[in-house]
C-alpha cells in the first residue's frame, strides 16, 4: 500500500538530497586561464565547503537578520490567525463567510506577486500612501531603508500566512463540540473566558502545527527579498541563506558551496523543528 | 470509399512535389543534406531554432527573418537582460537540456559561458567576409584573444551623456564637458528644485561603474601566460568610485538603483534631468518615457580633463550558439543574416534602437538618425564618433562574482550615503574577486 508514496519519496526526496550531499564534498578545479572546454574538472574537496559556508561573515549575518525576522513574524502572525479564528467562531459576528475569505484570500497571491505590489507601495516615489502622507503634511517613513525593510518584507509574509493559519486553527474550533459551550455558560462563563479557557487549550495541537509551519516558513524566506531587492540598495545578494544558496549557485555559478549551504540550512531547520516539538509536547500534551 | 482513397494518395503524392520542390528552392545557397542535424532545412520541413534574447522589438526583426527564410524557423523568446539570462543557460546547460539554439549574450559574460561549455566556436561556420565586418575591438570580445569565434557581435554600448535640453536652457545650464562640470550642474539643477537630478548612482548595474573605470583608464582583469590579473581598485578605478560616492554623500545625485519604477517615473516626469548611458538609450527612453520625445539630446561623456576624448562601454552583445544545439550550421545562417545583412541590421537601429556592430550594412540606416531624437538628426555621426574613443578594457573569468560584490558592496555604500564607503566598497569588491579566482584553482598574479 505505501510503494506508491515509497518511491515517490525516493525519487523527489531522497535522491535529490542524497545528490545534494555529494555535490556538497565537490568543487571545480580549473587549469589554465579556465576558458575552452575541458579547462574545468570536478575533484572532492571535503568538509571544505561547510568550512567556508560556515565561516563566512555574510551567511552569519543573514542567519541574524532571518532570526530577527523570525521574531517579528511568527508571534505576530500567529496571535493575529488565532484572534481572526476565534472573531469568526464567536457567536456575535456577522459576515462571517465574507470575513473568512477577506482574510484568506492574500495566502492565495503568489509570494512574488504580492511582493510587487507592495513594492509599489513602499517606493516613496510611486507609493500612493506616501503621496497621501505628504498631502496631509505628515512625514512618511522610508519603508525600505536598511532599518525598516525587514519590517516592509515581515509584512508582506504576514498577510500571507495570517489567512491559511487562521483557516487551520478555525476548522478545529469548529470541531469543538458545542455542548462544551453550553456547560460553560450555564457555569456564567463569557465569550472572553471561553476562548481563554475552553478553545484555546483545546485547539492547541493546531496551534503547534501551525507554528512549526510558520517556522519552517521563516527559515526559508526567499521570494519576498528577492522580489524587493533590485528596488532598494537595502537588500544585500545575501539577505536571507536562501538567497545566498541561490546567489552562488546560479549567479556565481557555484553549485557546490551552495550545496553544502543548503544542506547547513536543511540540518538547522530540521534540529529547531525537533527542538521545538520536544519543548512544547511536554507542555502541551502530557498535562492532559 | 474508393474515390477517398484514391483522393488520398492524390494529395500524399503532391505533398511529396511539393516537399520536393520545396527543399530545391528553400534550399537556396546550401545545397546540402536532407534535413538531418546539422543542416539547413527545406520548406516543407524546415530547421526549428530557439533564440533567447532582450533587445526592444527584436520579435520583429525575428519575424521578418521567418517570413523571408522558410527553411529555416526561429521562435524568439524573451528574457530578462543581462544576470538572469546568464543564469537561466547556465542551468539549462547544467541539467543537459532546455537551453535554446542561440543566446544574446553581453560581451563581459562571454568568458564566463565559454569557460563553462555553455558556448561553441563557430569559426568554421562563419565566412571570413562575415567577420571582416566588426572592428578589431568588437571583435576581440568575441574570440576572446584566441583562434576561436564564440559569437557574432550584435551591438556595441559605447557610453554618452544624455540629458533634458529643455530643463538645461531653463536653468541656464551648458552641457558639462568635464566631470567637474558635471558636478556643477548637477548641484544648480538639484538646488533649484530637491526632487530633481541629474543622475543616480545605481548600485544595481555593475556595467555601468565598469564603464565609467573603463574611460578613466582602468581595466579589471587581465591575462599573462597561464595567469589571471585582477586590478579592480586601481587608481583609476579609485578615483571613480571617490567621485561619485562624493556627489552621492552631497545628495546631488540620487542613490536609487535605475530600472526600478520609481526610476521610470522619474524619466517620464523630468525628475531625472539626466542619464549617464550608452548609445543603445534611445530604445530605453522611447520605451519608459514615450512623452519625452524630442526632449533629450545627447552628448560625449564628460572627461576627467578637459580636451581629452575617452569614453567606456556599457552592454552591448554578441549572439551566441549554445553547445546544446543541434543544428549549429542553420543557427550560425540565422546569425549572420541577423547580425550582418542590410534588413536585419538596418532593422536593428530603427525598430531596437540599438548601435549596430556591423560598420558596413549599418551605414545607410545611421545616416537617418534615430526618431526618438528627432531634435538631433546628427545623433548617430555624433555616437560613431564617441565609438571610436572607447578605451581597452579585459573582461575576466568571474565576471559574475565581481558584479554580484558589486551590488551588495555598492549597495551598501550608495545607502550610507558616504565617499568613504564608496572607496571600501570598491577595495572589498577586489578582495572578493580575487579570492574566487583562487579558491576554483586559478593562478593570480598582482
Amino acid at each position: 500500500m505505501l510503494a506508491p508514496a515509497a518511491v515517490l519519496f525516493v525519487l523527489f526526496m531522497a535522491a535529490p538530497i542524497v545528490y545534494t550531499l555529494v555535490l556538497s564534498l565537490q568543487k571545480t578545479q580549473v587549469s589554465g586561464l579556465g576558458l575552452g572546454s575541458g579547462s574545468r574538472k570536478t575533484v572532492f574537496a571535503g568538509l571544505s565547503n561547510y568550512a567556508a559556508a560556515l565561516g563566512d561573515p555574510d551567511f552569519v549575518s543573514s542567519v541574524g537578520r532571518v532570526g530577527l525576522y523570525g521574531l517579528i513574524v511568527v508571534p505576530t502572525m500567529l496571535i493575529l490567525a488565532l484572534v481572526f479564528a476565534l472573531l469568526l467562531d464567536s457567536r456575535r459576528t456577522r459576515l462571517v463567510g465574507f470575513s473568512r475569505v477577506v482574510i484568506f484570500l492574500p495566502y492565495a497571491v503568489p509570494a512574488v506577486i504580492s511582493s510587487l505590489l507592495w513594492g509599489f507601495l513602499y517606493l516613496p516615489s510611486v507609493s500612493p500612501f506616501v503621496d497621501l502622507a505628504t498631502s496631509l503634511g505628515i512625514p512618511a517613513p522610508n519603508l525600505l531603508s536598511p532599518n525598516s525593510v525587514i519590517f516592509a518584507i515581515a509584512n508582506i509574509a504576514l498577510w500571507g500566512g495570517v489567512g491559511f493559519n487562521m483557516v487551520v486553527m478555525y476548522t478545529s474550533l469548529k470541531a469543538i463540540p458545542s455542548d462544551i459551550y453550553e456547560a460553560a455558560r450555564l457555569d456564567g462563563a463569557g465569550e472572553i473566558q471561553v476562548a481563554i479557557r475552553i478553545k484555546i487549550p483545546i485547539i492547541l495541537p493546531s496551534l503547534i502545527m501551525t507554528a512549526i509551519f510558520s517556522l519552517i516558513a521563516t527559515l526559508q524566506v526567499f521570494a519576498e527579498p528577492t522580489t524587493l531587492k533590485p528596488l532598494t540598495n537595502s537588500i544585500s545578494s545575501t539577505y536571507t541563506p536562501l538567497m545566498k544558496v541561490y546567489r552562488d549557485a546560479f549567479t556565481r555559478n557555484d553549485v557546490y558551496s551552495a550545496s553544502a549551504t543548503s544542506i547547513v540550512i536543511a540540518v538547522a531547520i530540521f534540529a529547531l523543528s525537533f527542538f521545538f516539538l520536544r519543548v512544547v509536547q511536554k507542555r502541551a500534551f502530557e498535562e492532559n | 470509399m474508393r474515390r477517398s482513397i484514391r483522393a488520398a494518395i492524390g494529395a500524399g503524392v503532391l505533398a511529396t512535389a511539393l516537399a520536393l520542390t520545396g527543399c530545391t528552392s528553400g534550399g537556396g545557397g546550401g545545397s546540402s543534406s536532407s534535413g538531418d542535424g546539422g543542416g539547413l532545412g527545406s520548406a516543407a520541413n524546415p530547421v526549428k531554432l530557439t533564440f533567447w534574447g532582450w533587445a526592444p522589438n527584436m520579435d520583429k526583426v525575428v519575424a521578418e527573418y521567418n517570413a523571408t527564410h522558410k527553411n529555416i524557423q526561429v521562435t524568439y523568446v524573451k528574457t530578462d537582460a543581462g544576470d538572469p539570462a546568464v543564469t537561466k543557460l547556465l542551468t539549462a546547460i547544467k541539467a543537459g537540456s532546455g537551453a535554446p539554439d542561440l543566446m544574446q549574450a553581453e560581451y563581459q559574460k562571454i568568458p564566463t559561458l565559454v569557460s563553462a561549455d555553455a558556448v561553441v566556436d563557430i569559426k568554421k561556420d562563419v565566412a571570413a567576409s562575415t567577420t571582416a565586418k566588426f572592428s578589431k575591438g568588437v571583435l576581440s570580445s568575441v574570440t576572446l584573444g584566441s583562434d576561436a569565434l564564440y559569437g557574432i557581435p550584435q551591438d556595441s554600448g559605447p557610453m554618452m551623456f544624455y540629458y533634458r535640453e529643455d530643463i538645461f536652457k531653463k536653468l541656464g545650464i551648458s552641457v558639462p564637458t568635464t566631470w567637474a562640470e558635471y558636478a556643477d550642474a548637477a548641484k544648480k539643477i538639484h538646488d533649484a528644485d530637491p526632487t530633481n537630478y541629474l543622475g543616480t548612482f545605481s548600485s544595481a548595474d555593475a556595467g555601468e561603474f565598469a564603464g565609467l573605470t573603463q574611460q578613466a583608464g582602468a581595466s579589471w582583469w587581465g591575462s599573462k601566460g597561464d595567469a589571471w590579473s585582477v586590478d579592480i581598485d586601481s587608481k583609476a578605478a579609485t578615483k571613480v568610485a571617490s567621485y561619485w560616492g562624493g556627489l552621492v554623500q552631497s545628495g546631488v545625485i540620487d542613490n536609487e538603483p535605475q530600472y526600478t519604477p520609481a526610476w521610470n517615473k522619474g524619466l517620464a516626469d523630468g525628475t531625472q534631468v539626466g542619464w549617464v548611458s550608452a548609445v543603445w538609450a534611445p530604445g530605453v527612453l522611447s520605451g519608459n518615457a514615450p512623452g519625452t520625445a524630442g526632449k533629450w539630446r545627447m552628448a560625449p561623456l564628460p572627461q576627467w580633463s578637459a580636451g581629452e576624448n575617452a569614453t567606456g562601454n556599457w552592454g552591448g552583445s554578441a549572439i551566441a550558439v549554445t553547445s546544446q544545439s543541434k543544428h549549429v550550421k542553420a543557427a550560425v545562417s540565422f546569425n549572420t543574416w541577423l547580425n550582418t545583412s542590410k534588413t536585419a541590421v538596418s532593422m536593428l537601429v530603427k525598430t531596437s534602437g540599438l548601435y549596430p556592430a556591423d560598420t558596413v550594412e549599418s551605414k545607410d540606416a545611421l545616416a537617418s538618425g534615430s526618431s526618438f531624437f528627432s531634435n538631433q538628426p546628427d545623433f548617430y555621426t555624433t555616437a560613431a564618433k564617441v565609438a571610436k574613443t572607447v578605451k581597452p578594457f579585459t573582461y575576466g573569468p568571474n565576471v559574475n562574482v565581481a558584479y554580484s560584490a558589486f551590488n551588495d558592496q555598492f549597495g551598501k555604500a550608495a545607502q550610507a550615503k558616504s565617499q568613504q564607503a564608496f572607496v571600501d566598497a570598491l577595495q572589498q569588491m577586489q578582495k572578493i574577486t580575487v579570492s574566487d579566482l583562487k579558491s576554483s584553482g586559478f593562478t593570480v598574479k598582482k
